[in-house]
């Protein structure tokens, strides 16, 4: 171990302390604990962040044997992930008060599973994927279990940390399979041990991987956890749970697909495509039938990650950047919308079902052209940025000749059209009900920023596409 | 003088532009939302006098005027073009499409210009008449935008210089009646009659298309100067047609009458004409008496050197007009609305304007059209005057004993009633009798057969429209008191176009006779019609026996003792005989049962296919395995896949071992 390998993991090992510190301080602090650790941990997060974008060192540093990677791509994955966090952190200062359930840990939990994302971006082998993987699964287990008055939180933080221990059990069970044949357990290692054939093994081995990790980000058929943790979890846990781990995972996706088994790329192509046809699918079909706004969000989202993994599949520079481009568009359309639904509350109460917004345009206005707007680029309507993010994965999967597995997008984005209109539908065509009480400044905030983006992505998509290329820039084959 | 034809054709559609787009509410509100119109359920004929008209007064001021001028500008071109000069004013090409050309271009010949004159002559009294009948109406320059606009299209039709302009001119005028007749669109009866209109139409227009097609086929061209110089090469040539060899002037011939037979209500597209009597008063004088519906007239008059070819098609348009002729007259007979009986007058003149076309006398067909126009726009104003008198009562029933209220109107109504009845020396005398003359001049089967029907016709049409005059204006009155009370003649702005029409049903025919069908006729046509080297019907017809030039008179004379018999006399008598003939008389009552018999034969199994494409082949077919279809199997997908997140855990962890084994066991068996 060098010197440098502690320089490569420099964000890490500051977050990791920081968070330990801020537990001390929560701890001895006796008064108006919980605000001042949320503003901690605020800036825990962003000295991590510009930390991230410092590390010192060559465009791509592998450390600790192999096993630990910074690239481009795990700087732009972090801060992506941090910058969730953020807003996550933000979007949660009201509504814990709102629900009674402010505890200093939440901010500190939060960091660690920052962390954990971290550590699986930046993992160079199984062994640190792994590290990383249940150190953010035990936090979020424990976030989603937050509200502990509540009997569905804590039902949904069971549930997911119930079928996350097997997700974990199916990943541990895939690497002693792997190891078992291949000898190693880092991506170079395995790069390396493949070259020669594959053997059954292998190929076992890393269904079990990509099963785990498609567990994290809810594709079908590892999906089923989704809509229960998304709807019992308080809300703003929610949001982060749509945007963080989801981002980490694929990013996970792409090292140990493209980084490990490149070799193997026959057998999980169809894997991916066959989960992101089922993804596509049934996050069309079953949110039709859903009533309340967050099961609609979670079968949403599987239904994105169906998409996401489209663009997976295909692969090669278009299909990379469309996963990527994909991402931040989709984490900055969540973000927003659930700012929206975070805030939406009548009568100190939080509004939930759908039917619940009917006439929100005419007591309203803002808010639900805010959402419908929101809802109209999550269906992917053109000219607005879920148009385009939809449109460069499958035109990514059309050129590599995946045409099948794209109609089939088209066809799932159709169907999935019907339930956000309906959402428009309630809001500008039903009577109105009573008007919802007025959201905080910073949930209006990021949702009109949200909106600002999704609308105007169309004349500057520039800055999107260059973070999206620097991201997948160490993947082109030169 | 082609700025003098633009003018005529062109200023009339930038009046009626100009009135219909910023005298109405069509900009007016644009931006803001309109203030809500009250319907006036009371308001019987669109111009009671409850509610005042407030809106600006320009938009009528400035189609009259237009139109004024334009009939002005008319007749000095009558005159120019009758001293025997003939123009062509070209506009723009319009349409060149491989072979296909058409240009707009105004062709003015003696035939266009006779056309002219009476469109904008009795356009221009209709409008002032307008002023004071429709005064009271809040829609009032929608009203005048489309009578202008209507006159743009009929001026385009007789000015045509090819089918395609003709059939647009065509097609425009049908607009604007369909649009006229239903002006009064909170009536469920005016859209009926609108739709109603606008559908007969749409089988002769049917017709008319196939023969300009068929026309275009043959000729590869639709300029009638190209078609009328190659038609004598055509004649005799056959073309296939649904499996037979027909002979291709025929064809067209037919094909285009076809169109003439549906916007000039003909016997079996006749239906429409009598329900277009929905519309406002002025509207049924100027487009469903004096222009429109001699359109057909036009159109085969046009076409002579067409029909000069095609013996057989001149038979069947004999045939027709006679037909329509006595059909129209014997419904004449009982009808008791006052604009009905002037309706099915219109039709039956009509008819007898086709006869004459038929046997080759087209001088006397125009002439009588020329004629007819003054007297019958005199009929329907007088009637509308009649109306309004009457506050908004239309049955003649309700009338009687009107003389001493409505002189004025009486001596117009009585002017145009000896015009029409062909009393000595009027307009009416002159064309009609030379009709007849000409249907016995043919000398052929169905020139006989004419002849006859038109006489015997003539006697019902002296007998309705006596009638109509004993009934209404004499006897004892059956109007209500309140309404007597109010009976007023007209207004100076509704009787001064009367007089000007009175003059013209006087004296049009004993003027312009010689030049019609007298000794100038032929320098007067020009070459605006083709006669066949064979065809002396012009000329024989002055020269048939006495008895004949007597029958017309004597048939007058006793139509109008026979009324006079009946309806002042002894006005028992007409019910007695209805009683003992009840079954004739309910025969011509309900018109020969043309309606009913359309509505077994056409409208309801129209409905019914309709209602079978509509319910079972869109509704359970299309939109059953289509969109409903669909969205129901969606709706199936959806509630299965969310019963599938049955809330158990072990469900959860179930799923996804059956998926990590399921890809497994795939990829062992592909192999990798």
């Amino acid at each position: 171990m060098s010197h440098l390998d502690f320089t490569a993991a420099r964000p890490e090992i500051a977050l990791a302390l920081m968070a330990m510190a801020l537990l001390l301080f929560g701890v001895f602090r006796k008064s108006r604990v919980v605000d001042a650790v949320n503003t901690l941990a605020l800036m825990a997060l962003a000295a991590t962040a510009l930390l991230v974008l410092f590390v010192p060192g060559s465009d791509r540093i592998i450390a600790f044997g192999g096993t630990f990677i910074v690239d481009a791509m795990a700087r732009v994955m972090k801060i992506l992930v941090i910058f969730a966090a953020g807003i996550a952190l933000v979007m949660s200062v009201h509504y814990m008060k709102w629900e009674r359930m402010e505890r200093f840990e939440y901010a500190v939990l939060m960091l660690l599973s920052v962390l954990g994302m971290m550590v699986m971006i930046s993992s160079g082998g199984l062994i640190t994927l792994y590290l990383g993987l249940e150190l953010q699964s035990l936090s979020l287990y424990v976030l989603a279990a937050m509200h502990r008055e509540s009997a569905r939180s804590a039902e949904a933080g069971l549930k997911y940390f119930v079928l996350g221990a097997l997700a974990s059990g199916l990943f541990l069970y895939g690497v002693s399979l792997v190891y078992g044949f291949a000898g190693t357990t880092t991506f170079a290692g395995l790069t390396q041990a493949l070259k020669s054939g594959i053997s059954i093994g292998l190929i076992a081995g890393l269904v079990f991987i990509l099963a785990a990790l498609a567990f994290k980000i809810s594709a079908v058929p590892f999906h089923m956890w989704t809509p229960d943790v998304y709807e019992g979890a308080p809300t703003p846990v929610t949001a982060y749970f749509a945007a963080a781990p989801k981002l980490a995972a694929i990013a996970v996706f792409v090292r140990v697909l493209y980084e490990a088994f490149p070799h193997a790329e026959e057998a999980w192509r169809q894997v991916i495509v066959f989960m992101a046809i089922a993804s596509m699918l049934l996050g069309a079909f079953a949110g039709v039938v859903q009533s309340n706004i967050k099961r609609l969000l979670a079968y949403s989202s599987i239904g994105h990650m169906g998409f996401v993994l489209v663009g997976l599949a295909a692969g090669g520079q278009e299909g990379l950047r469309g996963v990527m481009i994909y991402l931040i568009i989709y984490l900055v359309m969540t973000l927003g919308v659930f700012a929206a639904v975070i805030g939406m509350r009548r009568d100190g109460r939080p509004v939930e079902e759908i039917e619940d917004f009917a006439g929100l345009a005419r007591t309203n206005m803002g808010l639900a052209f805010a959402i419908g707007a929101l809802m109209f680029s999550l269906a992917g309507i053109p000219w607005l940025a879920g148009f385009f993010a939809k449109y460069f994965v499958l035109l990514s999967a059309v050129k590599t000749g995946l045409v099948a597995l794209a109609i089939i997008g088209v066809l799932a984005s159709v169907v999935s059209a019907f339930y956000y209109l309906r959402v428009v539908k309630v809001m500008f065509f039903d009577e109105p009900k009573e008007p919802v009480d007025p959201a905080p400044f910073e949930l209006k905030l990021i949702t009109a920023l949200s909106v600002i983006f999704v609308l105007f992505y169309v004349v500057w998509p520039g800055p999107v596409t260059a973070l999206a290329q620097a991201a997948i820039r160490p993947f082109i084959v030169p | 003088m082609d700025t003098i034809f633009l003018a005529i054709v062109f200023l009339p559609l930038i009046g009626a532009m100009l009135a219909g787009l910023f005298g109405t509410a069509v900009f007016r509100y644009a931006g803001s939302a309109p203030p809500q119109i009250a319907v006036h359920e009371d308001d019987d004929d669109g111009h009671g006098h409850h509610h005042a008209y407030d809106g600006p007064r320009w938009p009528m001021m400035l189609t009259t005027g237009i139109l004024v001028f334009v009939a002005l500008l008319s007749w000095y071109a009558f005159f120019d073009v009758t001293a025997g000069n003939v123009y062509k004013v070209t506009v723009a090409e319009w349409v060149r499409s491989g072979k296909l050309v058409a240009t707009w271009a105004l062709r003015i010949d003696t035939l266009s210009a006779v056309m002219l004159v009476v469109v904008t002559t009795v356009s221009a009294l209709v409008h002032i008449y307008s002023l004071g009948y429709m005064a009271h109406d809040p829609h009032q320059p929608r009203f005048f935008a489309y009578l202008s606009l209507f006159t743009f299209a009929m001026l385009m039709l007789v000015t045509s210089d090819n089918l395609l302009q003709m059939f647009f001119g065509w097609e425009g005028v049908g607009l604007a009646s369909y649009l006229l007749i239903g002006f009064w669109y909170t009536r469920p009866s005016a859209n009926a009659a609108a739709i109603k209109a606008f559908v007969v139409n749409r089988v002769g227009d049917f017709g008319f298309a196939l023969g300009i097609f068929a026309t275009f086929a043959l000729f590869g061209s639709i300029e009638f100067d190209t078609l009328f110089a190659a038609a004598p090469e055509m004649a005799g040539k056959t073309v296939p047609f649904l499996s037979w060899q027909v002979d291709a002037l025929t064809l067209i011939c037919l094909l285009l009458f076809m169109g003439a037979m549906g916007k000039s209500a003909q016997f079996l597209l006749h239906t429409w004409l009598p329900d277009a009597m929905e519309g406002p008063t002025p509207v049924s004088a100027l487009i469903h008496a004096a222009t429109m519906v001699t359109a057909g007239v036009f159109l085969v008059t046009r076409m002579s050197p067409f029909y000069e070819l095609a013996p057989l098609a001149q038979q069947a348009v004999v045939f027709i007009g006679a037909v329509t002729a006595f059909f129209a007259a014997t419904v004449g007979l009982v009808q008791n609305d006052i604009k009905r009986v002037i309706a099915y007058s219109t039709c039956s003149q009509l008819g007898y304007m086709f006869a004459a076309l038929g046997v080759g006398a087209y001088g006397a067909g125009m002439f009588h059209l020329f004629t007819h126009a003054y007297f019958k726009a005199l009929l329907f104003l007088g009637a509308g005057s009649v109306i309004h008198a009457m506050s908004d009562e239309q049955d003649i029933w309700r009338m009687g004993g009107l003389f001493p209220y409505l002189k004025k109107t009486w001596a117009m109504m009585l002017i145009g009633t000896l015009a029409l009845t062909g009393f000595p020396l009027t307009a009416g005398y002159f064309s009609k009798d030379a009709i007849i003359e000409a249907a016995f001049a043919a000398h052929t089967p169905m020139g006989t057969f004419a002849f006859w029907l038109l006489v015997i016709a003539a006697f019902f049409t002296a007998f309705y429209s006596w009638r109509l005059m004993f009934v209404v204006f004499h006897g004892k009155s059956r109007a209500s008191r309140e309404t007597l009370a109010r009976v007023h003649d007209s207004p100076p702005v509704m009787l001064v176009p009367l007089y000007v029409l009175a003059a013209g049903a006087l004296f049009a025919g004993w003027l312009f006779k010689d030049a019609f069908i007298g000794e100038k006729a032929a320098e007067f046509w020009g070459k605006a019609i083709y006669l066949a080297a064979d065809n002396d019907v012009m000329e024989a017809m002055h020269h048939v026996p006495g008895w004949v030039k007597a029958a017309p008179f004597v048939m007058m004379v006793g139509g109008l003792a026979l009324a006079f018999l009946f309806y002042i006399v002894a006005p028992s008598l007409p019910e007695a005989l209805a009683r003992a003939f009840r079954p004739v008389y309910l025969f011509l009552l309900n018109k020969w049962y043309f309606d009913e018999l359309y509505d077994r034969i056409f409208v309801r199994p129209a409905f019914a296919i309709g209602r079978f494409l509509w319910r079972k082949v869109d509704q359970k077919t299309i939109d059953g395995l289509g969109p409903d279809g669909v969205s129901a199997r969606v709706l199936d997908v959806s509630t299965w896949a969310s019963r599938m997140q049955s809330g158990y855990v072990y469900h959860y962890a179930f799923a996804m071992l059956l998926g990590v084994a399921g890809l497994v066991t795939y990829l062992m068996v592909r192999g990798g």
